[in-house]
């Protein structure tokens, strides 16, 4: 902060003019319409911006849907109706992907609940583990606390960089392997290992985020408590059970449907790390949806689009999950 | 004085029912000891290994340190000589600098003595000096010479969307919530559940759609097509209104009174009042542009135009990789943030728990 009040030299006077301009614009329109129609410039620019880029794709995104072809502008594209769904879901039997037309569509589905389920139930244990590690009187707290958040701020592509550079052939964990008589393996190009990877590094990404929330979860239970749990006789598992778990239990809650939310979003990670392989053990429905409509030669952009909705019901669904789930744990 | 002397086994097991360490504080810093390997050790792996050379990389098993060979300068020999540590015939070691290798046998020459003239040693007979020294070449080639990397031109783009984007998202975002939370408009209400519905709805849903706004705008293959659609946040929205909530009505009444206009009550009393919330949004913001991946992959499919993360991906996702670039480079990638977070971690910290938001 004080490293940026070197500019002020030369940002100060520049600031200045463009404030007094459109201070200068602005008042005679503030006098005609009154102070509070004011309100409606001041949100203007984020709605345009929004209206443009958030809610006119949204809205546009259900005829994609609903068009077939490889050109781009809606103009140019057949309509089908619910053609591409009809693509989706054209399955001899749902439960074995090889049977439906789109069998990489099927097979993102799978792998994304197979990712979800235990990604999502490592981040819970993990998180909860280490927020009540750091929740303890310990030395150095606010070091440790760091050392779990910072992988948090890692972009996704570097994060797959370190883990794809230690878990190579020749890397560092098949060293260590060796040293306790283990045998060295290719860890991402064994269907279950890269499977297994793929969620421990997104846990380990991850985890540091859901920890400072639980964290804050924790320091907001009153000390008076576990005071009166101790005066009860209470020991360590007790005050555990009986005080912390039901007190933690909404944000615990908020931690499992954040945690969900994301890991069906997952992409760039596991992009980058195995890029959905070996084979397709590892490729997510975000992945489908974008090798569908843009890095495909034939750019499928109305199935890609159609994808795209079942993602967005998928994620819709989680949400009102959490309101729903949300308010009633507020009244009990 | 002497109570406030304390040996650190006597610092480490101070706490406040002064009673003594137990099984469980030894589980929890064994769990911590394993965490902080676990979290750091692969970053500092890769800060470690990004400073080998090429040669070093492929070692097996790696060594924990940079090592290079050593070079010996040698009288009557235009380049240094890579040194050796020889056993002779009487079994006794010597350094010698190799001039050539013929097939199984080397030239070498004694750098102590070079008139004594050239030896020849059967190669299993040497092995190389090393010394610790640190590979700069792997940080310092990119910026210069490679042509399929352009380093400077990625980590410009990558600069200017995110300072661009983030001060776009604090103006923007900032003279909305100041409009929701400040004043009584028709429809506000409706303005601000609107915002706050897309909180959970990612770009990845919508991906065809705002592509085709971009394409059509001609802003495919460029910054902008990058930096404008993020820009209108939900989060900030949120972040910043709930913040001046806060602010009493009192204080921009008394403006109004002294004659202030409202962008003058905006520009000199909302924005420095809520300058606790534009930093934590700030920090969000770059840390949202500067690791941001999917949407720019998509944008920009031109090398010239690519962000660091976009240029790295595409770096590493060569056929055959180069480790030594690649490690160099992710380690320049993850240094702002690195910084960013070393210095302003307890806004990071505290605004995530005080919003539940990343």
């Amino acid at each position: 902060m004080r490293l940026l009040a070197l500019f002020d030299p030369l940002t100060r006077p520049l600031m200045l003019l463009l404030v007094t301009a459109v201070d200068r614009a602005l008042t005679p329109i503030q006098r005609r319409v009154g102070i509070d129609k004011m309100g409606y410039f001041f949100v203007l620019p984020n709605l345009i911006i929004f209206g443009i880029f958030v809610l006119f794709p949204m809205l546009l995104n259900f005829y994609y849907a609903m068009t077939g072809g490889t050109k781009l502008f809606p103009a140019d594209r057949p309509f089908i109706g619910l053609g591409n769904f009809g693509t989706l879901f054209d399955c001899g039997d749902f439960l074995s992907p090889n049977s439906c037309q789109e069998d990489l569509f099927w097979r993102g589905i799978f792998n994304t609940i197979q990712f979800v389920v235990f990604q999502v139930s490592g981040i819970v244990f993990f998180s909860l583990v280490t927020a009540l590690v750091l929740n303890r009187k310990i030395v150095a707290r606010g070091f440790f606390r760091s050392v779990f958040f910072y992988p948090v701020l890692l972009s996704p592509v570097v994060v797959a960089l370190i883990w794809k550079w230690v878990l190579q052939h020749e890397g560092v964990l098949n060293a260590i392997v060796e040293v306790f008589g283990g045998e060295s393996t290719r860890w991402l190009l064994d269907p279950n290992w890269a499977l297994f990877w793929v969620v421990f590094v997104s846990v380990w990404a991850l985890m540091g985020f859901y920890t400072l929330i639980l964290l804050a979860g924790l320091q907001s239970i009153p000390p008076e408590l576990y005071e009166a749990s101790s005066i009860d006789g209470a020991n360590t598992w007790q005050d555990f059970r009986f005080v912390t778990m039901p007190l933690l239990m909404p944000t615990m809650f908020v931690v499992l449907v954040l945690a969900l939310i994301r890991a069906v979003q997952m992409f760039d990670q596991i992009y980058v790390l195995t890029g959905g392989g070996p084979g397709t053990r590892t490729q997510l429905m975000v992945q489908y949806i974008y090798t569908t409509g843009f890095s495909n030669q034939i750019q499928l952009f109305g199935l890609s689009a159609a994808a795209s909705m079942v993602l967005g019901i998928t994620l819709l669904v989680l949400t009102l999950l959490q309101l729903r789930l949300g308010n009633q744990s507020q009244l009990a | 004085m002497a109570a406030e002397r304390m040996t650190l086994s006597q610092f480490l097991a101070k706490r406040r029912g002064r009673r003594r360490p137990d099984t469980s504080d030894l589980l929890t810093y064994l769990y911590l000891t394993v965490g902080t390997i676990l979290m750091f050790g692969p970053v500092l792996w890769l800060v470690a290994s990004s400073f080998k050379t090429q040669a070093g990389l492929v070692k097996y098993p790696p060594p924990l340190l940079p090592y290079q060979q050593v070079q010996v300068e040698v009288d009557g020999f235009d380049k240094a000589l890579p040194l050796f540590e020889v056993t002779l015939e009487d079994g006794a070691t010597k350094e010698l600098a190799q001039i050539r290798r013929v097939g199984i046998e080397a030239r070498m020459i004694d750098p102590a003595n070079p008139e004594a003239g050239e030896i020849t040693v059967n190669i299993r007979q040497r092995s190389p000096v090393e010394e610790v020294k640190l590979a700069w070449e792997n940080y310092l080639d990119p910026l210069i010479e490679l042509d399929n990397f352009d380093f400077f031109t990625y980590l410009k783009n990558s600069v200017i969307v995110t300072s661009v984007a983030t001060v776009i998202t604090l103006v923007i975002n900032s003279m909305a919530a100041f409009a929701l939370s400040k004043y009584q408009f028709k429809g506000r209400d409706a303005i601000f559940v609107l915002f706050i519905s897309t909180l959970m709805i990612p770009i990845t849903v919508i991906l065809v759609p705002v592509f085709l706004v971009i394409t059509s705008i001609g802003w495919k293959n460029n910054l902008w097509g990058v930096i404008i659609p993020g820009a209108a946040t939900p989060t900030g929205i949120f972040l910043l209104r709930q913040y001046m909530l806060t602010i009493p009505d009192e204080l921009l009444d008394a403006a109004r009174i002294d004659g202030a206009s409202e962008w003058h009550i905006y520009w000199r009393i909302i924005l420095p009042l809520a300058r606790p919330a534009l930093a934590v949004l700030a920090i969000f913001s770059v840390m949202w542009r500067w690791n941001d991946f999917l949407w720019p992959l998509i944008v920009l499919s031109q090398n010239d135009y690519f962000t660091l993360q976009v240029g790295l991906n595409a770096f590493q996702g060569e056929l055959q990789i180069q480790w030594h670039y690649v490690l160099a480079m992710t380690v320049v990638t993850l240094l702002p943030i690195t910084l960013v977070f070393a210095f302003l971690q307890r806004f990071i910290t505290t605004g995530i728990a005080t919003t539940g938001l990343k």
